[in-house]
């Protein structure tokens, strides 16, 4: 047990890192509240005035924001189940003795240093686009009409596009977990003439199922608020069908210049947040035993 | 005591020694990133020599990212920027809020009376002068002429959007990978948004009625759109609800579309040997029409300087614009890269010069279709608004960017015309019930 | 026995190897293209390796732009911001790790909560509050903000790896009459240097491929690699080879500098779900 000395230091050594990161929340959520109840459109200087809940109700009713808030989920979900079990798969087979694991590593985390603009730009121009993609000239070379990604599935594309930069995230640390595994214990179960799947299924699988929760957990913390993705490749359409929670704000803020409904979509945005925070937390903080 | 005082003075004399020569300006001139803008950044070493107190600082952006944060730079007055570059769609609105220093008396170079007048009247607020174009466009219909004689057609030089549609059907051809049209598809309200408002406005539709209520599902809107739709649907390109103007471009330069409609600076573009793999098979003619109506759309763009009010160096500022606007630059232009990559669409001089009508075949037809785009009278009913290619209003770029998205979608096939002209009305309407031009 | 084992690895040495050149291949497809000619680079059908290889679009981008500057930009910002950081995570993170007390976990879970707010949504507050500070376009200001949302994950990061060094250790020390700072500088920073180093590593990635906030609170002079990206994102016509280049100039130098220390990386990435 710590002394009352050493706890007053760790208080003070805590202290600056809460403080900062509580007036970066403090600050900027207080005016983005304070803007939420005043008719602030940078287009349409009108004095800022006083209005309510109405920049709020304006928010809720647009016929995007359902879209958006199932939108959201779907991404976060989609590129989850993707890089989770892909990134179980390979880090299954990089844990395997294989000739030139160093350089195989070194290709697998490489889309993981590439920033989402090179990477959405990448995927849109050279691979996704229908007429010079090379997707769609391998459509062709199969005897398929060439798929119009963005257009005809333009959420899955996202995913796609997003799952392939975290993909390494989650393989790197499952693979980390995988290679903490005693070597004793999968031996020793091999020796009791386990069978290679019955060794995976109560051995392996029960082993990741917590740097799995930790991958949950910090690519939803990104997740949630993709933006880069979707500004470069479908701009949120056709229609709203690609638009998120962070994408439907930014073209409040950004296309209408309406600060005030943006702000009241910022405020949305984090009680929405900060519910699935919670879930999550209940989820997989257990999980975490922090 | 003294000695430090003497210190001091020396200082200050060297610091005032150095500071001299840079005492003069640096400028941050935010410009869209398009061919004639990186001409231009490079023929700047032109400008250094003349004034060489006065530095460069570009900040080079695609066009969305750019009008953004230009956007909030100007309407924060925050004076990040000295000289940025914005279309006329901003140039009224943004000058009626007095955020714009006005452009009178740029000198003799600049010579105001040689603009175009109707360019010079899109950038204007009662009748003050608050923004230089550096280019400007109409739209225009580009056409191969070898598949147009091919098929036996023959391009009238004000087309009808009935013969657009007969020739599309002729030229088409799947297999060869030949679409009959390219159009913008790609959402935003510069880019399917600037086609759909001129293709309503030539069909006899309009925005708004004279109380500001939303015509998006009247007859001709619903006409007009159904036509774009269908149209794009059947013969255009694949992919063709993600094609803005760039790709449009790509895609007739490489030889795969048959008609392409779209901005008329695309016509130097297209007839660029260097770039443009069908350069000498390329034809023009006007906006097409209704036929029975002369309207040819109204489109008018011109991509201008201003000086934000809350610029610090106002002066230098004024001196760049000239510089960049004026007479001297479309000769260095020329001697650059050739007449036909000057700058168009700006100056009657340049229209009158012998030199520029025999390097640029589509000048004359340039001329015509700015010369035709009314934009005070753009629909064939009257209108509260000015505009053709747009609304100058504010709360446009809301419900452009909205429309544009419906539309796009309706092209991807993902809804009918009809239902996607509907959302649209709807949200016009909450738009401009929020911007309060409704009740 | 052996022989099977061969084979085993034989097979999965094949089979990885082509996953893994399969995940990278977008990249190296970007490489080739930039390469290439604007026509050889839309070719159909495409041309892999027998082109005439040529170095015009990296001297096109190299003359239209200030590459060198916002090569700068970006280094200072990520290093910058990632540095003071440290400063302030690494004594949270060792508090949080060494004296625990009932609400540890409460603010720790609250630091990761302010992560998911989308930034977009306080642009404008931050933009003002900018504006007033005298912070737009500035190097420091993008130093603070990118500190300010990087942080919950420093300290995540470095808290999961300090908690698993022994405390006996430490408290071994402090019988020893250790005053804390002692205690930091001589027990612990060594024990503690694969996870900070790893901390850093991760977070300059996070912080140089951040691409709102560079690109929202910047104009010419400070603006990253991700602001000189934009510049290119949509050109008249369609340049691939020159987008390519383009692209791998912005990604060489993180990329590069991933591969060489992704051993370092990934000791410390574990967020605490290795025991």
């Amino acid at each position: 047990m710590s002394s009352i000395h050493s706890r007053a230091t760790a208080r003070l050594a805590l202290s600056p890192a809460v403080i900062l990161l509580l007036a970066w929340m403090a600050i900027p959520l207080a005016m983005t509240l304070w803007y939420s109840f005043h008719d602030y459109q940078l287009l349409i200087p009108r004095g800022n005035e006083f209005v309510g809940w109405e920049n709020y109700a304006y928010f809720l009713t647009d016929p995007a924001f359902l879209h958006a808030l199932v939108n959201t989920l779907a991404l976060v979900g989609g590129v989850l189940l993707i890089t989770v079990a892909a990134g179980i798969g390979l880090a299954l087979l990089l844990d395997q003795p294989i000739y030139g694991r160093g350089i195989v590593r070194v290709l697998v985390v490489s889309p993981f240093f590439v920033m989402p603009t090179v990477s959405a730009l990448v995927w849109k121009n050279m691979f996704m686009n229908p007429v010079n993609g090379l997707l769609a000239w391998l459509a062709q070379l199969l005897g398929m009409p060439a798929i119009d990604w963005l257009a005809q599935a333009p959420l899955l594309s996202l995913v796609i596009i997003v799952a392939w930069g975290w993909l390494p995230f989650a393989t790197l640390i499952l693979l980390t977990a995988l290679q903490s595994l005693d070597a004793e214990q999968k031996e020793a179960a091999q020796m009791d003439g386990a069978g290679a799947l019955a060794r995976f299924r109560h051995i392996t699988l029960p082993h990741l199922a917590r740097p799995t929760a930790v991958v949950i957990l910090i690519q939803t913390i990104f997740l949630l608020s993709i933006f880069a993705e979707i500004l470069v490749t479908t701009n949120g359409g056709p229609g709203t069908q690609s638009t998120n929670l962070a994408f439907l704000v930014y073209s409040q803020a950004l296309l209408r210049f309406d600060v005030g409904s943006a702000s009241a979509g910022g405020a949305v945005a984090v009680v929405l947040a900060n519910i699935l925070a919670l879930l999550l937390m209940r989820l997989v903080g257990r999980n975490l035993d922090a | 005591m003294t000695i430090k005082a003497v210190f001091r003075g020396l200082c200050a004399g060297i610091a005032l020694g150095f500071a001299l020569p840079a005492a003069a300006a640096t400028l941050t001139v935010a410009t869209v990133n398009n061919g004639d803008m990186i001409r231009m950044q490079k023929l700047a070493a032109d400008f250094r020599r003349q004034h060489p107190q006065i530095e460069l600082n570009w900040v080079t952006l695609e066009e969305n990212l750019l009008r953004q944060r230009v956007t909030i730079d100007v309407a924060l007055q925050s004076g990040q920027y000295d000289v940025v570059t914005v279309g006329n769609y901003e140039v009224p609105i943004w000058a009626q809020h007095g955020w714009l220093m006005p452009l009178e008396d740029l000198g003799a170079d600049f010579d105001r009376e040689d603009l175009m007048p109707a360019i010079a009247e899109s950038l204007s607020y009662q009748g003050t002068l608050y923004a230089a174009p550096f280019y400007a466009e109409s739209a225009i219909t580009m056409y191969r002429t070898d598949l147009f004689e091919q098929a036996g057609l023959s391009m009238p030089e004000k087309p009808t959007w009935g013969f657009i549609r007969e020739a599309v059907e002729r030229i088409t051809d799947h297999d060869k990978g030949i679409y009959g049209i390219c159009l913008r598809g790609k959402a935003g309200w510069g880019e399917n948004m600037a086609f759909v408002s001129s293709l309503v406005h030539s069909w006899g539709g309009r925005w708004f009625d004279m109380q500001w209520r939303p015509q998006l599902q009247s007859d001709s809107w619903r006409e007009a759109v159904g036509f774009y739709v269908d149209l794009l649907r059947n013969y255009g390109p694949p992919g063709a609800s993600t094609n803005g103007f760039n790709e449009n471009l790509a895609l007739f330069q490489a030889g795969r579309c048959g008609i392409w409609i779209d901005a008329s600076v695309a016509a130097s573009f297209v007839t660029d040997p260097r770039q443009s793999t069908v350069a000498d098979q390329v034809g023009f003619a006007l906006f097409p029409s209704r036929g029975d109506l002369r309207n040819h759309g109204n489109w008018l763009w011109a991509w201008s300087f201003v000086i934000p009010a809350a610029s610090t160096n106002v002066e230098a500022a004024r001196t760049f614009v000239a510089w960049a606007t004026g007479r001297h630059y479309a000769q260095l232009a020329a001697r650059e890269s050739g007449w036909a990559n000057v700058p168009p669409g700006t100056r009657q001089s340049l229209y009158a010069s012998r030199e520029y009508r025999e390097a640029a075949p589509f000048a004359g037809i340039v001329l015509e279709a700015i010369d035709v785009a009314d934009t005070h009278s753009p629909a064939a009913q009257q209108v509260p608004y000015v505009g053709g290619n747009f609304v100058s209003i504010a709360p446009y770029q809301g419900i452009g960017t909205v429309v544009g998205q419906q539309l796009s979608a309706a092209v991807a096939g993902q809804a009918s015309a009809d239902q996607a002209l509907a959302v649209s009305q709807h949200i016009a309407e909450r738009e401009m019930t929020r911007a309060r031009y409704l009740q | 026995m052996a022989g099977r084992h061969g084979r085993n690895k034989l097979v999965f040495t094949a089979l990885a190897w082509v996953l893994a050149l399969l995940v990278f291949f977008p990249l190296l497809w970007t490489l080739l293209t930039s390469f290439k000619t604007e026509g050889e680079a839309v070719a159909i059908p495409p041309k892999f390796l027998f082109f005439d290889w040529t170095l015009e679009n990296y001297a096109e981008v190299w003359e239209r732009t200030d590459y060198l500057r916002h090569l700068r930009n970006s280094i200072i910002i990520s290093l910058g911001s990632t540095l003071i950081g440290l400063a302030v995570a690494i004594p949270a993170a060792w508090a949080m790790a060494f004296s625990p007390t009932r609400s540890t976990r409460t603010v720790l879970l609250w630091m990761l909560s302010t992560r998911m707010l989308p930034a977009v949504g306080v642009l404008v507050p931050v933009y003002l509050l900018f504006k007033q500070a005298g912070l737009l376009d500035s190097r420091s200001g993008l130093v603070l903000i990118l500190m300010l949302t990087n942080l919950p994950i420093m300290v995540w990061m470095l808290y999961t790896y300090f908690r698993e060094i022994p405390r006996e250790i430490l408290e071994a020390a402090r019988m020893d009459g250790a005053t804390p700072l002692r205690e930091l500088a001589y027990v612990l920073a060594p024990m503690a240097l694969p996870g900070i180093a790893s901390t850093l590593l991760l977070n300059v990635i996070l912080a140089w491929n951040e691409s709102f906030w560079t690109l929202n609170l910047t104009a010419a002079s400070t603006g990253p690699l991700t602001a000189f990206i934009a510049s290119f994102s949509a050109p008249e016509g369609l340049f691939y080879a020159r987008l390519s280049a383009a692209s791998m100039l912005a990604i060489a130098p993180i990329v590069v500098l991933g591969w060489l220390s992704q051993k370092q990386l990934v000791r410390g990435l574990t967020f605490g779900a290795v025991k």
